[in-house]
């Protein structure tokens, strides 16, 4: 019984680690500036953590091959010094590990989350609700207009409560529904959720954020390639959560304004 | 205003609304007409983005338009619910015919779905995707059921005279009306809005128009045998 | 401390409202029992639906006529069934079994105690806990189902109310209230566990010489009476918001489902801070009572000491101490400070070292053993590879900057079914095969206890390995439905989990099988089947209704005394009367 158990563990340890290293499944192409610190950080964890992995649960399988059914005859033997080496590989292995991994993570996450905005950078308000994303886009006048929840009002695709009649920097605001931004500038979001929390995922890029009710969070992105990708929801809000996505519309500068442009109210 | 869908759309709103319901007519009854049409400026219809529903903004050749306010040639005003709110007798027994209300191409079809009290109303889903409705009703008992693709349609019913505001909770540009009413002679207006009340006996009536933006008119008419009284409303449009 | 030590002899007292230990501790593995078929029963038509999610499930209509019109589950019943599998499981399974079901049954045996320090408390925090059971289920009963916002109730979804979806009204309700409930039985076990452990050792049972699953039980205990006695007032808080209008999770200027809502000042993040504060040392208190009991009942099996006992219990004291320090790590993204995220990943990483220790403890105890392949002492070498498993995708999770990828993927889903659910439950599988003989007197039956190790071993980790590839490729969770966007291309994936899903759940008939037929047929079990050296195994299967028949054992040695050779056999007793061994 201990040689099954033995083996069913080696199989089971070669197949999960080969469909890792097989890369069958696997991050879609990074499509953003900072993605490739993310890439590399997941690379390394994935060596280390794979070689713990495969080591220990072979390990564990051998030691039950090679003392499966024993006999109570054989005397027993204590690993060789004891627990003493166990401690030491532990602390000073793991240690090291967590202390290089900390260190160069802290670095990435810094990159994206507690970096100073980009001055050049394009700002967009994004407003996420059961269950869609609306973009918002300054006008002409390069000023957003106020939003005042109490107007909200969707049937009327007024999503962000701008009040028209009295507040004339909204009037020119453009509402989209899709994220549209050009190809290598950097792109500043304001996010605010109108009702519950969402979140703003889009694996490409290698970010992801909570909307948070009664917060406006910032989060900032360099997208370089011109692609088409989908934004999604990772925080459950309600019934709908399947379905809250948005596109993400990398584009050239060029057909960034001229979309500006046509998109004008 | 595009008529594409409003083409396909014609026989049921001519047949649910715009012609009133199927009341029965004595040769004597008579009825009210008119036309509802607005001064002023009204707001812009929207174009509505579908892009995050692609199944259903591919069903769409031209962008689909916000319906709080449609109005059609001659400053007509399309979507207004004109109904007998007093005078009559005795309201009649709900007819059993159901009315249809259909959850298409990301769209409430008809945009206001007028019904009598106790009528059956069954709700479709059209669509490859799913939808959830969410009457926000205040007197009758308000719930939200989602119709996902291949379910069957919801049958129900409403036994309190109300305005109900319709949404889907998925698609948060999907909004429409019940107007359920306690009276079996209304209308819904069409892009000309144009309406007629058919089959009233003689008697003194005050006919109402309701418009979800902007609320309610009321007139007292007189009908006597053989007359078609005209009955004409004005709503005041502000363009915010 | 007690009434009396004659046994009760009315049904009611004796059976339903008993003040013994053990019958509790039973109870509230029955409980587990029911609670785990439900839960997996709910994860079953979850699956099903994930995988084929057009095909209408038969009698599902009749179940649910609104949810699942026609059979055809609707998305809020999907994510009901996902908050009460949720719930469920980790509340009245990974909570009840484990802890207080075993913990129960065992602990004052192992002390040497008649009972527990306060029976009439003890009997209290079952009946409590199985009335949150009841609450809990309610919610399936109400007109719009159960809440659909998920074990974590984040706020504002689980604060608003009926505006927030179907299932957001009573049902949602009902489930702050059971957890409330819950929390206070777990509170009076807690207490209990640690007025027992601490109080009513018998002479010579000093703390070290307490079996390692004892002080499992006690570190436990510890740390849910810090934990639940956060989330208690965090679902009260929770209940104000929702039924008397306070604000304390809501914000201002909220429109859900067009409506304005009418609070103000609230804070959603005090909601998720206090519900992780309670979440991250849940985790360990559904999966410490497991590194107890292998630490316990591995040590029977190898017939050698466990590897370096001071160590693992300076380890489980330590994974106690950190659970306290890294609940932030479940909110990277939620908008809290950044720089917090350094601070909460720092503590969560360094309990990769007392984890990493305790598997290489277990894995050197294997080494130079006399190992007897019992289903108990295969369920407590499946817990190591499992834990390893769950514990390695931890440390992915653990830095900032990998979990701004894999943050609310599928991921995350294999990680914590593998280190708190999978674990845990071959924890309880363990102790069930090892205790079932002290329990019962009769012996589980150990062929079909080996086909049932062997084939959950195999369907856990074809359920939830693949998890990780999904979470790789970005495939996010709680999703009721992967038919038309980007991740269609997983659906293959999706449907072999499901299943192996399957194909684990109906594995576990097996072991109802078993339970029910050694409950009736089983060989009788002698006093110490196993040759074990804790004082449960000194006393008759199953045993009087005080323990140690109004005798008091004098405890002389540790529990940990295996591998000599000496006239009794290669093990001495706790309470043995002199140093039989020689090594």
């Amino acid at each position: 019984m201990g040689k099954l158990f033995a083996a069913v563990v080696a199989v089971v340890t070669v197949i999960s680690a080969g469909v890792f290293i097989a890369r069958i499944w696997w991050l879609p192409p990074d499509i953003s500036v900072l993605g490739s610190g993310i890439d590399q950080q997941m690379t390394e964890t994935m060596v280390a953590s794979g070689i713990l992995f495969v080591a220990s649960q072979l390990t564990l399988a051998l030691f039950a091959w090679k003392y499966a059914d024993a006999g109570d005859g054989r005397p027993i033997k204590v690993f060789p010094g004891g627990a003493t080496p166990m401690v030491v590989i532990s602390i000073v292995l793991v240690s090291a590990e967590i202390l290089v991994l900390t260190l160069v993570g802290t670095k990435v996450w810094g990159g994206i989350f507690l970096s100073p905005p980009d001055p050049n950078a394009l700002k967009i308000d994004v407003q996420a609700e059961q269950f869609a994303y609306y973009f918002r886009y300054p006008g002409l006048d390069g000023k957003l207009g106020l939003a005042h929840p109490e107007l909200i009002d969707a049937s009327d695709g007024n999503f962000y409560g701008l009040d028209f009649a009295n507040d004339t920097t909204g009037r020119d605001d453009i509402v989209s529904a899709s994220l549209v931004v050009p190809v290598d500038r950097p792109v500043l979001l304001s996010l605010h959720a109108k009702d519950v929390g969402h979140a703003f995922y889009v694996p490409e890029l290698r970010i992801q954020q909570d909307f948070v009710p009664g917060l406006v969070i910032p989060l900032q992105f360099t997208a370089t390639q011109v692609v088409k990708k989908e934004i999604v929801c990772t925080q459950l809000c309600g019934l709908g959560h399947f379905n809250m996505r948005a596109y993400l519309d990398v584009v050239t500068p060029e057909q960034f304004d001229q979309w500006l442009k046509d998109q004008a109210p | 205003m595009r008529p594409s869908y409003y083409l396909s759309l014609g026989l049921v709103v001519l047949a649910t609304s715009a012609m009133g319901p199927a009341a029965t007519t004595a040769p004597s009854d008579g009825s009210i007409s008119g036309t509802v049409t607005f001064t002023g400026t009204p707001p812009k219809m929207k174009p509505i983005d579908m892009a995050k529903e692609w199944t259903c903004a591919k069903q769409h050749t031209t962008p689909v338009m916000t319906e709080s306010v449609v109005t059609g040639p001659g400053n007509s005003v399309q979507w207004v619910v004109v109904y007998i709110s007093a005078g009559e007798a005795a309201p009649g027994a709900a007819p059993t015919t159901p009315i249809r209300y259909d959850q298409k191409g990301c769209e409430y079809l008809p945009h206001v779905a007028a019904m009598q009290t106790g009528q059956p109303l069954e709700i479709y889903n059209d669509d490859q995707t799913s939808h959830n409705i969410h009457p926000l009703a205040k007197v009758n008992a308000e719930w939200n059921r989602s119709t996902p693709t291949g379910s069957p349609p919801i049958k129900t019913t409403y036994d309190k005279p109300e305005f109900i505001a319709v949404k889907c909770n998925i698609h948060p540009w999907m909004h429409g009306y019940f107007a359920v009413l306690s009276t079996a002679h209304y209308a819904v207006t069409g892009n000309d809005g144009t309406f007629s009340l058919k089959g009233l006996p003689p008697g003194k009536y005050t006919v109402t128009a309701w418009h979800e933006r902007f609320g309610t008119q009321s007139q007292e008419v007189t009908v006597a045998t053989g007359e078609v009284p005209k009955v004409d409303f004005v709503f005041k449009a502000l363009p915010y | 401390m007690h009434e009396s030590s004659a046994p009760p002899t009315g049904f009611l007292r004796k059976h339903v409202f008993s003040l013994d230990h053990k019958v509790i501790g039973k109870q509230y593995l029955d409980l587990a029992l029911v609670a785990v078929v439900t839960g997996m029963g709910l994860s079953w038509l979850m699956r099903f639906h994930l995988a084929y999610p057009d095909i209408a499930i038969p009698g599902l209509g009749r179940f649910a006529p609104n949810a699942a019109p026609g059979g055809v589950m609707t998305p809020e019943l999907y994510l009901s069934l996902m908050t009460m599998h949720g719930t469920i499981m980790v509340f009245f399974v990974l909570t009840t079994a484990p802890f207080a079901g075993f913990g129960n049954y065992v602990l004052p045996i192992q002390l040497g105690a008649e009972d527990m320090a306060f029976p009439r408390f003890n009997m209290m925090s079952f009946w409590v806990t199985c009335v949150a059971f009841l609450v809990l289920l309610a919610a399936f009963f109400v007109p719009e189902g159960p809440p659909i916002s998920g074990w974590t109730a984040y706020a504002p979804l689980s604060a608003i109310g009926k505006d927030a979806g179907p299932g957001q009204g009573m049902g949602q309700t009902l489930w702050a209230l059971s957890i409330a409930i819950f929390c206070v039985g777990q509170l009076l076990g807690s207490l209990n566990f640690i007025a027992t452990t601490l109080d009513l050792r018998t002479r010579g049972m000093t703390l070290m010489r307490m079996p390692f699953s004892a002080w499992a039980w006690f570190i436990t205990s510890v740390i849910g009476l810090i934990a639940f006695s956060v989330l208690l007032p965090a679902c009260i808080l929770l209940i104000l918001d929702r039924v008397a209008g306070t604000s304390f999770f809501i914000p201002g200027g909220l429109v859900v489902s067009d409506r304005l809502q009418p609070h103000s000042g609230g804070s959603p993040l005090l909601w998720q801070h206090l519900f992780w504060f309670f979440g991250h040392p849940e985790v360990y208190i559904a999966i410490l009572p497991g590194f107890g009991i292998v630490s316990h009942i591995l040590p029977a099996f190898a017939r050698k000491p466990l590897l370096g006992p001071k160590v693992a219990l300076v380890c489980m004291g330590a994974i106690g101490f950190l659970s306290y320090t890294v609940w932030g790590h479940h909110m990277f993204l939620s908008g809290m400070n950044p720089l917090s995220a350094t601070l909460f990943s720092v503590p969560t990483l360094v309990i990769t070292i007392p984890a990493t220790i305790m598997v290489l403890l277990w894995i050197g105890t294997v080494y130079g053993s006399r190992m007897r392949f019992t289903t108990s002492a295969l369920f407590c070498l499946g817990f190591v590879s499992v834990f390893v498993s769950g514990g390695i995708s931890g440390f992915f999770l653990a830095q900032p900057s990998i979990d701004t990828y894999l943050h609310g993927t599928y991921f995350v889903v294999g990680h914590f079914h593998f280190v708190m659910g999978v674990a845990a439950m071959f924890g309880i599988f363990a102790g069930t095969y090892f205790w079932f003989p002290k329990m019962y007197g009769r012996m589980m039956n150990e062929t079909l206890g080996k086909i049932h190790f062997t084939l959950t071993l195999i369907g856990v980790y074809a359920t939830f390995m693949p998890m990780h590839y999904l979470g790789l490729a970005g495939n996010v969770r709680r999703y009721s439905a992967f038919t038309d966007d980007y991740m269609k291309g997983s659906l293959p994936l999706h449907r072999f989990i499901t299943m192996a899903a399957l194909f684990t759940g109906a594995v576990q008939v097996i072991f109802f099988v078993n339970l029910i037929w050694s409950r009736l047929r089983g060989a009788r079990a002698p006093d110490n089947p196993w040759q074990a050296t804790s004082l449960e195994w000194s006393i008759p299967s199953p045993p009087p209704f005080d323990n140690f028949g109004g005798h008091h054992p004098v405890v002389l040695h540790g529990p940990n005394e295996y591998g000599g050779t000496g006239p009794a056999g290669d093990c001495v007793m706790q309470a043995a009367p002199t140093t039989q061994v020689t090594r």
